[in-house]
C-alpha cells in the first residue's frame, strides 16, 4: 500500500513538471478548444430571433459550462498508444513492475492542474465581457458538478483506452477515434444543449454514453433540469463496461503484439 | 515553371502510392467524411427547426455555406494540413536542412511536397452539397462559375495564414498545435456571418478572415454580395501570399539549424 502511494506521487509529480515545462503548447490546446465559444455566438443570437425555450443567457452559461467540461474531459491517449505500439516503445513500458495504463493516467491528470488556471483565466475573461451571464452555483451544484465531470472523464478516458486497444491489429487505430470523435461532436451536447434537440433524436442520444461526457455535467453546473441519480448510475454502468472490454482486449492484444522496431 | 510542375508530379504519385497502402483507412475516410456531413447538417437543421432561420438565409442558401465549409476542409486535409503540419518536425529535428540545401525554393517544398487523398471525400460530398442547394435554387450554371474566384481567394488567404503560422515554429519550436487555434477558429464558416453577434463578426473579418472563407464565395454564388466581396477577398488573398512569402523569408533568417 505504501508503495502504491509512493509510485503515484512520484508519477504524479513527474508528469507534473513535465507537463508544467511545456506551457505555451497548453495554452495552445485551451485556446483550440474554441468551439463552444463560436456556438455560443450563434446560439445566444438565434435565441433572440426564434423559440428555443432557452434565453439567451442560458445558452451563453450552458456553452461555459460546456468549454469547462471540455477542457476538464480532454483525452488524448489513443494517439501516445498507437505510437507507442508502432514504434515498439511498449516493449519498455511493460517491463516495469506497473500497467502501461498509469503513465497515461498520470500524465492526463496532471496536465489538467497545469491547464486549468488558464481555463479558468479564460472564464473570469467571458464573464467581464458578458456580466449579464454571471452567476454563482451555490456549493452542492459544484461539488456535483465536479462529480460529474471527473466521471465524464474517466468515461472519456476508458473509451478512448480501449478503442487505442485496436492497435494491436492495425496501423492506424486513430481514425477510429475520429469516426467516434463525431459521434462525441454531434451527440454530446457539445453544438447544443440536448433540450434542443428534437425530441426522436434526443431519444436515441440518451441511450449512447455521449451525452453522458458534456451534456449531462454541463447541465447540472447551469442548473439545467437532468435526472440525478439515473445520470451517474448510467455513467458508471458505461464506465464499469468499457472497463470490462478494455482488458479483454488489452489481455488479447498483448498476445498479438510483436514489439515492432524495438 | 515547368520544373516545379514535374516536380509536383512526382511528389505527388508517391504520396499517393504511399497512401494506397492504407485502403481500408480510406474507406473508414470516407465513411467519418459521411458522417461528418450529416452531424453539419444536424447542426444547422438544430436552428432552423420551429421555423426559425438565419436573418436573410434560407435553408438551402443555409445548406450551400456548409457545402462550402466542407469543401475547405476537404482542400485542407489533402493539400495543407500533411504540408504544413510538417514544417515543425522539420524545424525541430533539424531536417529543414536538407529542404533548404534543395534546389527550388524551399516554400514550395514545404507546402507541396505531399498530398493526402483522406480529404477527398469532404470535398466530393461538399460539391454535393453545394450543387443540391444550388439546384434546389435554381442558380444558373455561370453563377458556379464566377464563385469560384472567391473560392480560390478563400484557399489562398487559408494557405496563407496557415504558413505563417507554420514559419513561427523557427522561433517557438515547441508551439506544433498553434495551427491547432487555427483550426478551431475556422470552425465559424459552418455558419453564415449573419448569424452571429456583431462583435464575432468584427473579429472573423478583421482578425482572422473567416467570413471571406465561406460567407464570401456563398453570397457570390448567391448573386448578393456583387464584385465588392470578391475584390476585397482578393487583395487580402494576394496581400497575404506576399506577407507570407517574406515572412518565411525573413524566418529563415533566425533559423540555426539542430542537431546535425
Amino acid at each position: 500500500m505504501k508503495r502504491l502511494f509512493r509510485i503515484m506521487q512520484t508519477f504524479a509529480t513527474v508528469y507534473y513538471a513535465y507537463m508544467v515545462e511545456y506551457r505555451a503548447e497548453l495554452v495552445l490546446w485551451v485556446l483550440s478548444g474554441s468551439l463552444p465559444i463560436i456556438l455560443m455566438g450563434v446560439w445566444t443570437q438565434a435565441a433572440q430571433r426564434g423559440n428555443f425555450g432557452l434565453s439567451p443567457v442560458d445558452f451563453a452559461r450552458y456553452f461555459m459550462a460546456v468549454f469547462l467540461v471540455r477542457q476538464i474531459t480532454v483525452v488524448w491517449v489513443i494517439w501516445e498508444f498507437e505510437r507507442e505500439v508502432l514504434e515498439g516503445k511498449l516493449s519498455f513500458r511493460l517491463l516495469q513492475p506497473i500497467d502501461p495504463v498509469w503513465h497515461h493516467v498520470f500524465s492526463h491528470a496532471s496536465e489538467r492542474l497545469a491547464r486549468l488556471p488558464f481555463a479558468v483565466l479564460l472564464i473570469v475573461l467571458f464573464f467581464i465581457l458578458y456580466p449579464a451571464a454571471i452567476f454563482v452555483p451555490n456549493i452542492l451544484t459544484i461539488a456535483l458538478f465536479l462529480l460529474a465531470a471527473g466521471l465524464a472523464f474517466a468515461l472519456n478516458f476508458l473509451i478512448q483506452y480501449t478503442l487505442a486497444m485496436v492497435a494491436f491489429w492495425t496501423e492506424r487505430a486513430s481514425s477510429l477515434q475520429e469516426f467516434w470523435f463525431l459521434f462525441y461532436l454531434f451527440l454530446s451536447g457539445a453544438i447544443a444543449p440536448l433540450a434542443v434537440f428534437p425530441e426522436s433524436v434526443r431519444t436515441i442520444a440518451q441511450l449512447t454514453p455521449f451525452p453522458y461526457l458534456i451534456n449531462f455535467p454541463a447541465s447540472i453546473l447551469v442548473g439545467l433540469p437532468v435526472n440525478l441519480i439515473q445520470g451517474f448510475l448510467v455513467m458508471l454502468a458505461w464506465c464499469a463496461g468499457f472497463f470490462a472490454l478494455n482488458r479483454w482486449l488489452w489481455r488479447k492484444g498483448l498476445k498479438q503484439y510483436s514489439g515492432m522496431g524495438a | 515553371m515547368e520544373r516545379y510542375f514535374r516536380i509536383l508530379r512526382i511528389f505527388w504519385s508517391t504520396a499517393i502510392a504511399a497512401e494506397l497502402e492504407y485502403r481500408i483507412n480510406f474507406a473508414i475516410a470516407a465513411f467519418t467524411s459521411l458522417g461528418g456531413l450529416v452531424g453539419s447538417l444536424f447542426g444547422l437543421f438544430l436552428f432552423y427547426q420551429t421555423g426559425s432561420s438565419f436573418p436573410g438565409w434560407r435553408w438551402e442558401e443555409a445548406l450551400i455555406v456548409v457545402g462550402i465549409f466542407t469543401l475547405l476542409e476537404g482542400f485542407s486535409s489533402t493539400f495543407l494540413a500533411p504540408n504544413l503540419n510538417r514544417i515543425v518536425r522539420h524545424v525541430q529535428e533539424g531536417t529543414l536542412d536538407f529542404v533548404l540545401l534543395k534546389p527550388i525554393s524551399s516554400q514550395f517544398w514545404l507546402s507541396a511536397h505531399t498530398v493526402s487523398p483522406w480529404g477527398l471525400p469532404d470535398i466530393f460530398f461538399g460539391i454535393a452539397t453545394i450543387l443540391y442547394g444550388g439546384i434546389k435554387l435554381e442558380i444558373e450554371p455561370f453563377a458556379y462559375f464566377v464563385s469560384i474566384v472567391p473560392l480560390i481567394f478563400g484557399l489562398a488567404i487559408l494557405y496563407s495564414l496557415w504558413f505563417m503560422l507554420g514559419a513561427t515554429s523557427i522561433w517557438f519550436v515547441k508551439i506544433y498545435n498553434v495551427t491547432e487555434v487555427l483550426r478551431g477558429l475556422l470552425e465559424a464558416g459552418r455558419f453564415p456571418m449573419a448569424a452571429y453577434p456583431t462583435a464575432y463578426r468584427v473579429f472573423f473579418t478583421f482578425v482572422v478572415p473567416v467570413a471571406f472563407l465561406t460567407t464570401t464565395p456563398a453570397e457570390t454564388l448567391l448573386g448578393r454580395s456583387g464584385i465588392a466581396g470578391t475584390v476585397v477577398a482578393g487583395l487580402l488573398a494576394i496581400a497575404l501570399l506576399f506577407v507570407a512569402h517574406w515572412f518565411w523569408r525573413f524566418a529563415l533568417r533566425f533559423y540555426t539549424s539542430a542537431s546535425s
